[in-house]
């Protein structure tokens, strides 16, 4: 899968993460921004479930910025899932 | 039918369903936290509640709650979106494979679409090593021409349940929306017949007035009273009032103890006939009391 074009989901709510994807040039890989309350303690948690989404997508380059609100790791992975996918087109 | 397909369609009969609550499929705050309210069971919502440029975004967030999350025996269905749309084989393809106890079917109103839904979960099922028919089925009647398919729907496989959209029915017959919901006597009454005939349950519609409690109460009562086993609430405060319509009283309690206890001795003693306070008892008698000690009980848990 490739990502052609920006797109986002998610949202600011409370227990939510807003994601949001930006092509990128080939060769440059997954570089993903991540924000987080949490980041210390579950930051990098946060960043592996995201890029299983976008390695089990298949997606070589992309750019992602996250903005955590609480969110679970059921949600951070829909949610990266749904603006990856948005992302390709689909 | 088989003595397994009797006792399942037994304890899906005798399941307590008095209330179950919608959420909406797209909020994680309140997916995460539906289990804490104490419903009976829980409709994650894909359908009404999510706007068209959301459908793919809700659809992977109930998916991956029902992958990961403990609702804790509440039961767990979720309303996909209906068959003449673009989302619904999206919406079985994702749901199916995580095995959720039922799914609510928006506008249904034939057996045909129902037996060709039902050929559709179950090839997902297969392909998904889950038994065939574990994924239930709960249609929802929307309108006239689905309430005169009533008694087909109700024959229909799958299905354990059937409910009514109170406000579409009431727009598509063209009646007028009343409080206590006279305009749909008729339709409920025939949905009710339709349930017990096929051994299944009917579900109330919504009482859309959150901030009427005792109203609430009254509805729940009143629809008790014509035979539904449950109603659909849209918040979580309405639950509790739900629940108190349905708890029996320490009378009918009491009563229900003293024919199902009357019916045991004159089984031990091979008496055929048996009464009690001066009234025959037989058997449909004693399985509503056994139906009246479970609520009872369901209640007392949850007080």
């Amino acid at each position: 899968m490739k990502i052609v074009k920006s797109a986002q989901a998610g949202s600011l709510e409370s227990c939510d993460i807003l994601i949001s994807v930006d092509p990128a040039k080939e060769g440059t890989g997954i570089k993903i921004n991540l924000e987080s309350p949490a980041k210390t303690q579950f930051g990098d948690l946060i960043l592996v479930e995201i890029k299983e989404v976008a390695d089990k997508l298949e997606i070589k380059d992309v750019k992602i910025t996250a903005i955590d609100k609480g969110s679970l790791g059921y949600c951070i992975k829909a949610r990266a899932e749904t603006a990856l996918r948005r992302g390709a087109g689909e | 039918m088989s003595k397994k397909a009797t006792k399942i369609k037994d304890e899906q009969m005798n399941r307590l369903r008095r209330s179950r609550l919608y959420i909406p499929g797209n909020n994680p705050a309140m997916v995460q936290n539906a289990v804490v309210y104490g419903a009976d069971s829980l409709i994650f919502d894909l359908e009404d509640s999510i706007s068209l440029d959301e459908k793919d975004s809700a659809r992977h967030l109930v998916r991956n709650a029902l992958l990961t999350l403990d609702f804790e025996g509440c039961e767990v269905t979720v309303r996909i979106n209906s068959l003449d749309t673009e989302y619904f084989i999206k919406d079985l393809e994702a749901i199916v494979p995580t095995k959720p106890d039922g799914l609510l079917l928006p506008k249904t109103e034939s057996f045909e679409e129902l037996i060709r839904i039902d050929d559709l979960i179950s090839e997902i099922e297969e392909k998904n090593d889950i038994p065939i028919g574990t994924v239930k089925l709960m249609p929802i009647i929307e309108s006239a021409k689905g309430v005169l398919q009533i008694e087909k729907i109700a024959e229909a496989p799958r299905v354990v349940a059937l409910g009514l959209g109170g406000e579409d029915l009431v727009a598509d017959i063209g009646a007028k929306r009343t409080k206590f919901g006279r305009e749909l006597d008729y339709i409920s009454s025939k949905i009710i017949l339709a349930c017990a005939a096929n051994k299944i349950q009917a579900i109330d519609t919504v009482f859309t007035d959150i901030n009427d409690l005792e109203g609430l109460h009254k509805a729940t009562l009143r629809a008790i009273e014509i035979g539904f086993q449950g109603k659909s609430v849209i918040h979580p405060s309405q639950i509790e009032q739900v629940h108190r319509a349905f708890s029996p009283s320490q009378e009918e309690i009491d009563r229900a103890k003293r024919i199902i206890k009357a019916y045991k001795d004159a089984k031990k003693k091979g008496l055929g006939v048996v009464s009690v306070d001066g009234r025959m008892i037989d058997l449909p008698v004693v399985k509503l009391s056994e139906r009246i000690l479970k609520r009872a009980a369901a209640s007392y848990q949850n007080t």
